[in-house]
């Protein structure tokens, strides 16, 4: 294969391990061949291409599990190529794609469909997450076996909660048999419908349709319970309220087999920031207001929340320049992820290594994959970033062939230098 | 109290130009500006009164009517207060054009501000569709009524209706009852009542309240009889019907019975109370024809007129700042 290349003054940080300090690693035949903590040699290995980190982070790439793209069936939203675009400048080399594109992931071919077209693009690493049901339609099981057997690692209905309990429940039980994660969406339909935007003070005002936070709570009780009675394994798709983690909570001292998600947007925005109706920050679950943001933040600090994804939504302006309640919900965010996380990173209110851990060794651990650690012999997928440099979000320079992000003219600190893919440069930033 | 007639020149020495190119919401205003609008009004009300009511401010001005949602009184208010300034007024429907088939919004605020109007009046069925329209277009923008957020005009002729009938808008104690949850009048009015330094109290059952209505400074009853007591103004909202069919309130029969403003409720109100409603009203069912028809009571009539108005005196004010430009 290429020429090993060797990474030197590099600040490691290995969530897995619990490793951060300073060090070199290097890489051949797309694997990671050696770490070398402490100060870096002069020279690793004779043959090998330098990178001089100058003190930069280098992490196992991010590794994000809820991801959407257009295709197939959506192709003006986002193509699989512009989403691997996206991911590699964003330092996230893994990504999980959502089943309900147009045909719905919800069969082997499709499975096998996302997985050629992405080897094609060799860009980043891409997951196909399967549909629960067929057609995301919470009726009758999808071939979620054959589906396992063709390369999917989750199932779940995306953005749309199973209402009949009585499918729930049979999902989470067949799903068990095959040891594959069940994610879903904790929503009462019900509470849920029409809404826009959370209760409270604000959407009175504004007047806008709103649901109660209880609306997560609901759903997600009833989803303990049956993981309860089945046994099953459920990743709660996004907890955003303080009402839900304290039900999450619960769940997990009881020893259930359930692991929480939540999305850089809820931890980045609140209710407020919708302003004069600002469709980029509409979100689905919808923006909460403050006391849940903070509540989220502190579930991510305590371990409660194990995960965080970009819930990366890409929505065409003709889709977002709406009147609120009308426009699409949803933000890119693959791009603006890690940035975004190191905001609390800066603040103080995370330490780095607990912070990376959400976004790499602890999604691959619940998913089985080989990646998201820096050890011998895993693939060298990393990301090295200059955790110090500013940025200015600019929508100009997304990657995503929609730019509807909330991060837009944010000021944010970590900019991505490179990111690998097994062992392959994908993305090189401006030094 | 009533307003000694002025003549043209007088109005005119009222208008000012309003620091803003749009009329979106009652949030936008301070209290010197509103005072100024309703100062200017009131010499609108009388100069309607009289035979001749053409005027020119406004003249070589288009004014267009795009109204999503359907609403005679609205539109033909509208349509009255342009044409008697000396506007050119055009009635827009895009839901009977091929304007509305499958052209968004923005599109439509593209293309009607491609024909160059001066002042555009918006009405539609979703919250901030004004505001969002006013970012899109190069005209001045008047909100009319964006879906459950504001309808800022209301709230000026309501204002000017009690002013003239009370002398004063500061102390009043006044109680908006019904469909608060899903009413941009209530939200309008409350703003700017409290603005003006009323008291004002929301009465209505605690489906059609909007969540954390206690937040906004006014106190909140789910008794009509004792939510008016003592109360100057009562101001009932228009209850959709299909609401009422065991949605929010289990019947229109129980509704009147607990919510819907008669005599013998209007009895435990101040003795000089009047009586207030946006229209179009629901007779028998949040408001008793009886007490609506008394004109010792109420004041729906003034509000209409009030209406022209009123919105005479925002088209003028906007205009004197597009003449600035």
């Amino acid at each position: 294969m290429s020429r090993p290349l060797a990474i030197l003054n590099a600040r490691l940080v290995d969530p897995d391990s619990r490793c951060d300090g300073p060090g070199a690693l290097l890489i051949r035949d797309g694997r990671i061949a050696d770490i070398i903590k402490g100060e870096s040699p002069e020279g690793v290995s004779a043959d090998a291409e330098v990178i001089d980190a100058r003190g930069a982070m280098l992490a196992p790439g991010l590794i994000d599990l809820r991801v959407k793209t257009g295709e197939p069936g959506f192709e003006t939203k986002e193509t699989l190529k512009s989403a691997s675009l996206a991911a590699a400048a964003g330092g996230v080399t893994s990504i999980v794609l959502q089943p309900d594109t147009h045909p719905v992931i919800d069969e082997a071919s499709v499975v096998d469909f996302i997985l050629r077209r992405s080897r094609d693009i060799g860009l980043v690493h891409v997951y196909p997450a399967g549909a629960a049901t067929k057609g995301c339609e919470g009726q009758r099981m999808a071939e979620i076996g054959l589906m396992r057997d063709a390369g999917c690692v989750y199932v779940t209905d995306a953005d749309r909660p199973i209402v009949d309990s009585k499918v729930m429940r049979r999902v989470l039980a067949y799903a068990a048999s095959f040891g594959v994660l069940v994610a879903h969406r904790p929503a009462d339909p019900w509470l849920s419908s029409g809404a826009a935007a959370t209760e409270g003070e604000f959407a009175g005002r504004m007047g806008l349709p709103s649901v109660p936070p209880i609306a997560e709570k609901i759903m997600l009780e009833r989803d303990l319970a049956l993981v309860e009675l089945t046994g099953g394994r459920l990743l709660v798709d996004q907890v955003t309220t303080a009402c839900a983690l304290e039900s999450l909570a619960r769940g997990k001292a009881k020893g259930l087999s359930v692991t929480a998600t939540t999305s850089i947007n809820h931890l980045s925005f609140n209710e407020i920031d919708i302003g004069d109706y600002r469709t980029f920050v509409k979100f689905d679950p919808p923006v909460r207001g403050e006391d849940d943001r903070q509540a989220t933040i502190e579930a991510l600090t305590s371990g409660l929340i194990d995960i965080v994804v970009s819930a990366h939504a890409p929505a065409p302006a003709e889709d977002k320049r709406l009147p609120y309640d009308e426009a699409a919900p949803g933000a890119v965010g693959l791009q603006t992820l890690l940035p975004a996380l190191l905001a609390f990173y800066h603040e103080g209110r995370i330490p780095l290594i607990d912070l990376m851990r959400t976004v790499t060794s602890r999604p691959a651990e619940l998913l089985g994959l080989d990646t998201g650690r820096l050890a011998k012999g895993r693939p060298a997928d990393l990301v090295l970033c200059d955790l110090n440099a500013p940025i200015v979000v600019d929508l100009d320079k997304l990657k995503s062939k929609s730019r509807n992000s909330p991060f837009d003219g944010r000021r944010l600190q970590g900019a991505v230098r490179m990111t690998l893919v097994d062992g392959r440069i994908v993305f090189r930033g401006d030094a | 109290m009533t307003a000694s007639p002025l003549g043209l020149s007088e109005v005119l020495g009222r208008t000012f130009p309003f620091p803003r190119r749009n009329f979106l919401s009652i949030q936008d205003l301070n209290p010197v500006e509103v005072a100024g609008l309703l100062d200017l009004a009131d010499g609108f009300v009388s100069l309607n009164r009289q035979t001749s009511k053409k005027l020119d401010l406004l003249k070589g001005r288009t004014l267009m009517n795009l109204f999503f949602e359907n609403s005679t009184r609205t539109q033909s208010s509208f349509e009255l207060a342009g044409k008697r300034l000396g506007a050119d007024t055009v009635n827009m429907s895009p839901r009977s054009s091929s304007i509305s088939k499958g052209e968004t919004l923005i599109d439509t605020a593209v293309t009607l501000n491609a024909m160059q109007p001066d002042i555009l009046i918006i009405r539609h069925a979703s919250s901030g569709a004004a505001s969002l329209l006013a970012q899109k277009v190069s005209c001045s923008v008047i909100n009319a009524g964006d879906g459950q957020h504001e309808h800022p005009t209301q709230a000026l002729l309501d204002a000017l209706s009690m002013r003239r009938a009370f002398g004063r808008i500061a102390g009043l104690r006044i109680a908006i009852c019904g469909d608060v949850l899903h009413s941009r009048v209530a939200r309008s009015n409350v703003g700017l009542l409290q603005m003006m330094g009323a008291e004002v109290r929301l009465v209505g059952p605690p489906t059609l309240m909007p969540a954390e209505v206690a937040r906004w400074g006014v106190s909140v009853f789910h008794d009509l009889r004792e939510g008016i007591t003592g109360c100057d103004v009562v101001m009932m909202l228009r209850l959709q019907l299909e609401r009422m069919d065991g949605v929010m309130a289990p019947s229109q029969r129980e509704y009147f019975r607990f919510w819907g403003l008669d005599r013998e409720k209007l009895a435990h109100a101040a003795p000089h109370v009047r009586v207030m409603h946006p229209g179009p009203m629901n007779r028998g069912v949040e408001i008793d024809s009886d007490v609506a028809d008394d004109l010792k009571v109420s004041l729906i009539q003034d509000q209409v007129e009030m209406g022209v108005a009123a919105r005479m005196a925002i088209l003028a004010s906007l205009a004197a700042r597009l003449d600035n430009d």
